[in-house]
């Protein structure tokens, strides 16, 4: 059967398979009780599932994420919420030191198969602490795979993966996409490991490359330059790491033009990664025009309205930027 | 009705006796029909002490490179409560984890091949003397940050109550990691879940170098747990009988469902921080004879002489298991020298479990 579903939808029917499919799985994070359900992504899964499995937390997101490690090692799925990325920095050494170094410390003897789910929630004058992106950070982590979904059916899709998969998970979703819709098929289970980016619309003559929000912009910059009689290739990277670079060479092969959009920080970002893979990989000379990069201002966000507007990039900002480049 | 209340302050030095080397000196008091128990504790941690002084060795003549933190003196907290734990229960540990790894089981080959760096090591090589793990004994793993895998032995906790299981979820630190944020989340989710969990402080009076008093404005980590009221018992940790009590009582709570408890085991390592010197010149307060005085506090001959007075252990028969413990400890060594080193081409396995493409 098919259906149209939002990319918020996407994410609370993924928790709803979950929970009924896989009896071992369990949420633990602030405001999965609230009537606000983060965002109505998890709207009525403590009633439906009881809150022994869908469980509110103290204001603890080190304890918390830690917790998710430990239980994952004893045969629980459990999936971690932080519904801004922002806090889930008093977590990072449950992240980084434990979570994504458990296998390896241990030689494989062991492994949490724990899903973090952290969201990145811009905009509406929240200002510096409220509406960071920090996928870059984690994306730089061997042993956590960081999935950034983009799509409806992939938000879906993808948490399912994610929480499956026998390794820590970092899956990040962004409210900017929530009230995308997108015509889907029932759910089938796909396999993390094996998924990979994505030309999400093709094109000629440049190859845009993104993750997530970005990739919106990505895809309505294509179709506003397509007008103009530029024809834009826009691939969603869909997991930042570890990161297959191949589809992407692909298409740069083919359009022999690129531009990388990020919606976090120009310096050691994503964007600057994605351009280092290209240029390492990609043959002499086959470039026309040299590799771009269109990211935020390396300054925190602001919280005035009049601020915010020229902080976030807009279509019209990167229209201008990718003139530049023919 | 009063709009202002003043709250009674904790004493800064709430030990007293306990955290006094002249005190607690005396042979333990035992009970006659624990003896079996007491004579295979006593081994337990000469055992321990014996495979600890050996790797202090290796470390002093440069043969093993890895950072080793070594408890020798404090050997009685994790004989003590390892007695109360079992194969299905949830332990992790930290920098100083040896007698844990060995007190519940671990095998002690594995545990100088992989401080050693070796492909039989207990973490294949991965891992040095820090991150240690023997899983089939209820050994979890040990870490080195210091409060690190405290909200790990949690979610282990959580994972037991979850599925109906009768386990415990353990963690073993020190009181330096109770200067982390960490705990204090940990202990809170603990309480308010109601969780089948022992924290467990070995309160050696130091982190690293810098004495409790100069870290703290008291010297009693209980104090954490009577703030997120939290059953608690504060024990000389060089008395294995009184730890075995206190954990008995703890655990069998925990695992009736009770919620989780508190232990507090003052005691006094007898090596530096790291490594196999004894390091009195690193340590602020630390002095020979402060150490001097707390050799005389040693866990292992207060339960010796006890047992010996009743005639429940003898001079021979204590010689006798020295010398087959340093058999074992000999061959152990030359198997770890002589065995293979982790292959080039595994360098990045285990990194993930599943493919990366």
């Amino acid at each position: 059967m098919t259906k149209t579903i939002s990319y918020s939808q996407g994410i609370l029917e993924a928790f709803e398979y979950v929970l009924s499919h896989y009896p071992e799985s369990f949420i633990l994070g602030q405001g999965v009780w609230s009537p606000w359900y983060v965002g109505n992504s998890m709207q009525g899964l403590d009633k439906k599932f009881g809150k022994e499995r869908v469980i509110d937390s103290p204001v603890s997101e080190g304890v918390c994420t830690g917790v998710g490690v430990g239980a994952s090692l004893f045969g629980h799925k459990p999936i971690i919420v932080h519904p801004r990325m922002d806090f889930m920095i008093l977590a990072m050494d449950s992240i980084v030191n434990q979570a994504a170094k458990w296998s390896y410390m241990f030689a494989g003897q062991a492994h949490p198969c724990v899903t973090i789910r952290s969201i990145i929630n811009r905009g509406g004058e929240q200002g510096a602490q409220h509406s960071q992106a920090l996928h870059s950070w984690f994306a730089h982590i061997p042993g956590l795979r960081v999935v950034m979904p983009y799509s409806p059916k992939d938000a879906r899709d993808l948490l399912i993966a994610s929480i499956l998969c026998n390794d820590p998970v970092l899956y990040i979703d962004d409210r900017w996409l929530y009230e995308q819709e997108e015509y889907v098929e029932d759910i089938q289970e796909i396999d993390l490991s094996l998924q990979g980016p994505k030309v999400i619309r093709a094109g000629e003559d440049i190859t845009i490359v993104a993750a997530s929000y970005s990739c919106f912009l990505g895809v309505e910059v294509a179709k506003l330059l397509q007008t103009e009689g530029i024809s834009c290739e826009v691939v969603d990277l869909r997991i930042i790491n570890p990161l297959d670079i191949t589809p992407v060479l692909k298409s740069i092969r083919k359009t022999r033009k690129v531009i990388v959009l990020d919606g976090g920080w120009k310096n050691c970002g994503l964007a600057g990664e994605i351009i280092a893979s290209i240029v390492e990989n990609i043959e002499p000379g086959l470039l026309m025009s040299p590799p771009k990069r269109f990211t935020i201002s390396e300054t925190p966000a602001p919280t005035s309205i009049e601020l915010e507007k020229i902080y976030y990039p807009t279509v019209t900002d990167i229209c201008d930027f990718v003139r530049t480049m023919f | 009705m009063e709009a202002i209340r003043i709250l009674e302050k904790p004493k800064s030095k709430q030990l007293g006796d306990l955290s006094d080397p002249e005190m607690f000196r005396h042979n333990l008091s035992i009970n006659v029909q624990d003896v079996t128990k007491l004579c295979a504790q006593l081994e337990k941690m000469i055992f321990i002490r014996a495979v600890e002084e050996s790797i202090a060795e290796l470390v002093r003549d440069g043969e093993v490179k890895c950072p080793c933190h070594l408890s020798v003196g404090q050997e009685a907290i994790a004989v003590g409560i390892a007695q109360h734990l079992n194969s299905s229960d949830r332990a992790f540990g930290n920098h100083r984890s040896h007698s844990h790894f060995l007190a519940m089981g671990g095998d002690m080959e594995s545990l100088f091949a992989e401080v050693f760096g070796k492909e039989t090591g207990c973490s294949k090589g991965r891992g040095g003397s820090m991150h240690i793990y023997a899983g089939e004994v209820g050994f979890h793993g040990s870490v080195p940050i210091v409060a690190g895998t405290i909200p790990v032995a949690v979610g282990a906790a959580l994972s037991a109550k979850l599925s109906g299981s009768n386990a415990v979820g353990v963690a073993f630190f020190g009181d330096g990691a109770c200067e982390e944020g960490i705990v204090h989340e940990s202990l809170n989710f603990a309480s308010i879940m109601k969780l089948p969990m022992l924290f467990v402080v070995e309160n050696n009076l130091f982190s690293s170098h810098l004495d409790i008093c100069l870290r703290q404005p008291s010297d009693s980590t209980a104090r954490f747990a009577v703030a997120h009221e939290m059953e608690s018992r504060v024990v000389d940790g060089n008395d294995v009988v009184a730890v075995d009590k206190a954990a008995a009582e703890l655990i069998e709570r925990a695992r009736a469902g009770h919620g989780p408890g508190f232990l507090e085991a003052i005691t006094y390592r007898w090596l530096g921080h790291v490594g196999g010197n004894s390091d009195i010149d690193v340590g602020v307060r630390r002095s020979q004879s402060e150490l001097e005085s707390w050799k005389k506090r040693d866990p292992i001959s207060r339960l010796y002489r006890a047992l010996e007075e009743k005639g429940n252990y003898t001079k021979s028969k204590l010689q006798d298991f020295e010398k087959a413990t340093q058999d074992l400890i000999k061959t152990a060594i030359e198997k770890a020298r002589r065995a293979p080193w982790p292959k080039a081409d595994t360098l990045c396995e285990h990194t993930y479990d599943e493919k990366v493409i």
